[in-house]
């Protein structure tokens, strides 16, 4: 029985249940130390003294500070970040110097005992601020990164659109908020180090601790522990813990452990980047897309780190999954003195699209026409052409997800009952129904899967045991699931008969980092490969048939293995054909495929409080073929929840360029009270490039709720409120404005 | 870092005397946080958690009387204070979540004096009685007279909470009204907290009202001005609208990281007005 | 020295009595099982039984269990076999990430155990004490009524 396409278990379900897999603090590690950080308090400044208070027996402790960095760079984009601040410093909580010690209480009680004196300079702290170049902080502008998307002629279309519809959208930082904080530990042996953690991309850290201490590639090796969420959280941070417990190992002679705590964390690490994003939009009379012209300004923080990557899956999304013949997205990352923002499911793509898919409101409100009608009039479809100019040859469910969600959840009689509701003013709520429909390319943009050449392989033992091998990462998304259900089918066996290899960089190629949606549709495809390969070798080995025992397996295995302990088959990355990018002009197949979503929210907002309550999401999500519909709804429901955070209750407080709530009760975080039930419609419309018609869809659902929600809360309450959080303070306010103006 | 355990209140009196600025440990839903963030460092804690005394609820003919150890979980499955103190009861299932509820108690959540306490409105309304014990004697103290500031109480050094004593309300109220507005639905520390109690006499006028506010001001607040003004009058649209007025000079909300001033006088308004209309939600 | 019976065995520590108790369970008895996500009480990964009922781990002195039963997620499956919701967990997609899933299931077992009701609403309700970010909790709720429904069925079939 095939495996792909059933809700095949949880691959390592029964360890993560039983409480015995093991996260990286739950790893006994001999003679480990406990390493601590010191952080600036100033967002920005010259260190001038860091001074050790002699009251403390600091013979206990070791102290590691920029001096003892041979290259004192996390190298990822840009060579621009240090892994500990010397001389200067550029964000509040920038790490200044590390403390282990044997014992963990010890450890943060040390850190009171350190004093650093500043020279403080003016900091930089918001977008408009950057912008104003009051103070240069990178470069000769302190912009990161500017892109720039043109198709036709904007201004023209402008000119001769009868209708012109303005806004401005504000989205806020939003903290991953994983369950399982940071963590990573380090030992060295011999000159070579191993670190170990909780992380997304292993290949990352190997990249960045060569870098840090003039290492080889076979003189480290970087080991996932099993990993508590990561949501982007986890993609480049871990370079910098990794090479701050490396760090203090070296200098030791010990293993080092570093576990963040939930405030370090929070307001340490990186976030989604605010963003400011501005349309001018040209319509016939009728609601035809004649020119967008769409301004992005992302706030990047201190350093550049994966800035511009967000930006550009940001200025390639802005325009929405609708056909337009003049658009120009002229998008900008800035550096502030703020922590640097980061990776964040969505990558970008979930600002600009809030953005895109509110505007309809409004657009709908100068047209007299419904956004439902005005989105059904522009949406993708097959045969479309792109701002990018890319034209989609196949599997294009935008109209489909669109008309589902609107059916399932019953948007068109909703909408006008709700109407009647509002009138009256006796009820205790105001209620409304919004919609949103969003695309979310798969795999990395452009030339980028060109440049990764991921490779990833499946491997058969003497013993008869397939691996899969990979350094794709489990995070919680279904990884290891999925890889064994694809490998297996390709194989031709039963799915128990293939084992998972723990992401290990002494065991497993580079198949890339565990992000950008790209996991299943693209590293699936290249196993799915080498698991063909594998497949003609066992035929022969076997007589012309695949054996269906382990026992069997092995007789087959011992033949095909010729006295090897194993026969490995690898795949790597090859682009589909007829895909094509320009990086200069920033034109092309930006990605192999796009999937779409599109959800209905169902809301109340209460009278006496202003609190908004999701009663229901309806949404349909176009993700190619469902590999595991489970795992698949799963992905669905939990970056709903995430999207329903970030629209409703998740508020990241910065005072003075540092985050002032971090701790889960004051970052409010959905619980299962506040989330509501979901509606998840798969539709599978199967993209030919992916492993059996897969595409991705870990994004996705982030990218498409909030624009839903606010719209929603724009019927209830008649207000369209053009930012985020929509917590209740904020909906107070503008209702008191609206009172006032009547 | 020292750590006493009394095992009776006479030892406990003791202990305190003995080791002056010495904590009060009870059910540790707050104190542990400060332990986690390392605040307690080279502290003495003396742990009351073992004394027996403090741990029972008493009926009376005129009202309830809680050991201060009682855990807002045993609250709420208590037939009689299900029956008399409905308040208190809805308060109790909204501190936290269920493992809070388990070990948080009723005298901790005094003696920490939060001004977001959930279950402050609640006793403020049933006019609630604290019991203490201290080397000096015992003492009754009414329940809003106890509270000082934010997160300070008028304990005296080495004053204990014994129990807290509710009288029932008589005759019954002609309605009675909870509502926590917190940061979300469950989980949540409260924004704004209210409980009110309305006795009605023929004709639809007030005979008297009680009402009290939680997150609004240093310390809880019941809306004497608003209750004495509503007393004997119909409730209309005008004399509810007054009321409300009247509530807003009563409070003195601050912005902070968990909500805002002004918002937290609007709600506090509404509160008073969702009450007074008894609307159901 | 204090006595207190973790998963059914008779142990004894004899650190310091403020220590917590997640950190005796981890460190002392190496019952990693339980988790700390935010040592404040409020995402719920470290809930165990105490005397049967949900606490947080993180805000209990070791003292406060001295004569008491704590039960904790290594207790609900055998070396074999995963326990009756531990399986519904795994059925329905309940677990992703796997870290607030051992203080996840603790809660849900409780429910189980004293016959709580299978409404979703009711579910999470007593499941807001434990945050999850993986799973947006439908998935979660589904387990929970899965195990539920079993024991009722379970119930009927003895009944006939």
């Amino acid at each position: 029985m095939p495996a792909v396409g059933t809700s095949a278990r949880r691959y390592e379900g029964p360890e993560k249940l039983s409480g015995r897999a093991l996260y990286l603090d739950d790893h006994d590690i001999p003679g480990c130390l406990f390493g601590v950080t010191l952080r600036s308090e100033i967002p920005r400044g010259r260190i001038k003294n860091v001074v050790f208070d002699r009251a403390f027996p600091w013979s206990e402790c070791v102290v590691a500070t920029a001096e003892d960095i041979p290259t004192n760079i996390v190298a990822l984009i840009e060579d621009d970040q240090p892994l500990l601040a010397d001389g200067i410093v550029r964000h509040a909580l920038e790490p200044i110097a590390l403390i282990a010690h044997e014992s963990r209480e010890k450890a943060y009680e040390a850190l009171r005992f350190v004093r650093v004196e500043y020279e403080e300079l003016p900091p930089v702290l918001t977008i408009e601020d950057s912008l104003s170049r009051r103070e240069i902080l990178y470069g000769s502008d302190n912009v990161f990164k500017r892109y720039l998307v043109r198709r036709g002629d904007v201004e023209k279309g402008l000119r001769e659109s009868p209708v012109v519809v303005e806004g401005e959208y504000r989205v806020p930082h939003q903290e991953q908020a994983y369950i399982e904080n940071n963590a990573m530990a380090a030992w060295w042996k011999d000159g070579a180090l191993t670190v170990m953690g909780s992380l997304q991309c292993p290949y990352y850290v190997h990249k960045a601790m060569k870098k840090l201490f003039g290492l080889s590639d076979g003189q480290v090796r970087v080991i996932q522990a099993t990993t508590g969420g990561g949501f982007g959280g986890k993609e480049e941070y871990p370079n910098m813990i990794g090479g701050h417990a490396a760090a203090l190992a070296r200098k030791a002679g010990r293993p080092v452990k570093i576990v963040y705590d939930r405030s370090e964390d929070m307001a340490a690490t990186t976030k989604r980047h605010p963003a400011i994003v501005r349309h001018r939009t040209g319509l016939s009379r009728d609601g035809r897309l004649i020119a967008q012209d769409i301004q992005v300004l992302m706030d990047g923080g201190a350093y550049v780190t994966l800035s511009p990557v967000v930006l550009s899956r940001g200025t390639i999304h802005a325009p929405g999954p609708y056909e337009c013949p003049n658009v120009r997205v002229d998008a900008s990352v800035l550096a502030t003195n703020t922590p640097p923002n980061g990776a964040f499911r969505g990558f970008g793509a979930p600002q600009t699209l809030f953005a895109a898919e509110l505007h309809w409101e409004k657009i709908a409100a100068a047209t007299g026409i419904d956004s439902l009608s005005l989105r059904r009039k522009n949406a993708f479809r097959e045969g479309s052409v792109t701002a990018t100019g890319q034209v989609l040859k196949e599997s294009v469910g935008a109209r489909e997800v669109l008309d589902l969600a609107v059916g399932k959840s019953g948007y068109l009689k909703k909408r006008s009952s709700y109407k009647r509701w509002n009138r009256d003013p006796k009820k205790p709520c105001w209620k409304g129904i919004g919609l949103a429909l969003v695309h979310h390319g798969g795999g990395f943009t452009g030339s980028g899967e060109v440049y990764l050449a991921s490779r990833a392989a499946v491997s058969i033992g003497r013993d008869g045991l397939v691996r899969v091998l990979a350094a794709s990462t489990e995070i919680g998304q279904g990884t290891n699931t999925l890889f064994s259900q694809i490998v297996a089918d390709a194989l031709g066996l039963p799915r128990d008969l293939v084992a998972i290899e723990n992401p290990d960089t002494a065991k497993v190629p580079d198949s890339g980092p565990t992000v950008a949606s790209r996991t299943c549709m693209v590293v699936g495809g290249l196993l799915r490969r080498a698991a063909d390969d594998l497949r003609s070798a066992l035929l022969e080995a076997a007589g012309g048939s695949i054996p269906q025992s382990r026992s069997k397996l092995r007789q087959a295995a011992v033949r095909l293995c010729a006295g090897e302990k194993e026969r490995r088959f690898e795949a790597s990355y090859e682009p589909p054909a007829g895909v094509h990018w320009d990086d200069k002009s920033y034109s092309g197949d930006a990605y192999a495929v796009y999937s779409y979503a599109a959800v209905a929210a169902d809301i109340e907002v209460d009278k006496t409080s202003f609190e908004v309550r999701v009663r229901k999401i309806t949404t349909a999500q176009d993700i190619g073929r469902a590999i595991n519909p489970l795992l698949a709804a799963g992905q669905v429901t939990g970056g709903t929840a995430q999207a329903v955070g970030w629209a409703l209750y998740e508020n990241v407080v910065m005072k003075n360029g540092r985050m002032t709530n971090p701790q889960l009760t004051n970052y409010i975080i959905p619980t299962a009270l506040d989330t509501p039930p979901m509606d998840v419609i798969l539709v599978e419309k199967p993209f030919s490039g992916g492993p059996f018609g897969a595409k991705g869809v870990g994004e996705l659902p982030m990218d498409v709720p909030a624009p839903a929600i606010a719209a929603a809360v724009h019927q209830a309450t008649g207000i369209l409120i053009p930012e985020l959080p929509l917590i209740p303070e904020t909906l107070h306010r503008y209702h008191d404005q609206t009172q006032r103006q009547r | 870092m020292e750590f006493l355990r009394p095992r009776s209140v006479r030892e406990a009196l003791e202990t305190f005397q003995k080791t002056p600025g010495a904590l009060a440990l009870a059910g540790g839903t707050d104190f542990m946080v400060g332990w986690n963030m390392g605040l307690l460092n080279g502290k003495t804690v003396v742990d009351l958690s073992r004394i027996a005394e403090w741990k029972g609820i008493e009926a009376g003919k005129t009202g309830v009387r809680i050991g201060s150890l009682v855990t807002h979980a045993e609250l709420q499955r208590h037939p009689l204070i299900r029956r008399e103190f409905p308040l208190l009861v809805e308060a109790c299932a909204l501190i936290g979540a269920i493992a809070i509820q388990n070990r948080g108690t009723i005298g901790g959540n005094i003696a920490n004096a939060s001004p977001a306490a959930d279950t402050f409105p609640s006793l403020a309304v049933y006019e609630a009685v604290v019991h203490t014990a201290s080397p000096q004697g015992r003492r009754a103290i009414p329940f809003l007279g106890i509270f000082a500031g934010p997160k300070k109480t008028h304990l005296r050094p080495g004053e204990l909470i014994e129990a807290i004593e509710i009288p029932y309300a008589r005759p019954r109220p002609s309605a009675a009204y909870f509502r926590k507005v917190g940061t979300r639905a469950a989980q949540a520390l409260s924004k704004t907290v209210a409980a009110g109690l309305l006795w009605l006499s023929r004709g639809k006028t007030v005979a008297e009202s009680r009402f009290a506010l939680g997150s609004v001001a240093p310390t809880i607040r019941r809306a004497r001005k608003a209750e004495d003004y509503l007393r004997g009058r119909k409730l209309t649209a005008e004399t509810v609208g007054r009321a409300m007025d009247l509530v807003e000079a009563e409070i003195a909300p601050i912005d902070d990281v968990r909500s805002t001033a002004a918002y937290r006088f609007a709600v506090s308004k509404n509160l008073l007005k969702e009450f007074l209309e008894c609307r159901p939600r | 020295m204090i006595k207190l019976n973790v998963n059914g065995k008779r142990r004894s520590f004899s650190g310091p009595l403020f220590k917590r108790l997640i950190d005796v369970l981890r460190e002392d008895f190496r019952l990693t099982g339980t988790k700390e996500g935010c040592g404040e009480g409020e995402c719920g990964a470290c809930t165990v039984f105490l005397d049967g009922e949900p606490v947080n781990s993180c805000l209990i002195p070791v003292a406060h269990a001295e004569g008491r039963k704590v039960e904790t997620i290594e207790s609900l499956a055998n070396a074999k076999k995963l326990g009756v919701m531990q399986e519904a967990f795994l059925k329905r997609g309940g677990a992703q990430c796997g870290i607030c899933t051992p203080g996840m299931v603790m809660t849900a077992e409780y429910w189980r155990r004293v016959g709580g009701s299978p409404e979703p609403e009711a579910i999470r309700n007593v499941l807001a004490g434990n945050l999850c970010r993986c799973t947006g909790y439908q998935h979660i709720v589904d387990s929970v009524i899965e195990a539920l429904g079993r024991r009722r069925k379970k119930a009927r079939g003895q009944k006939a």
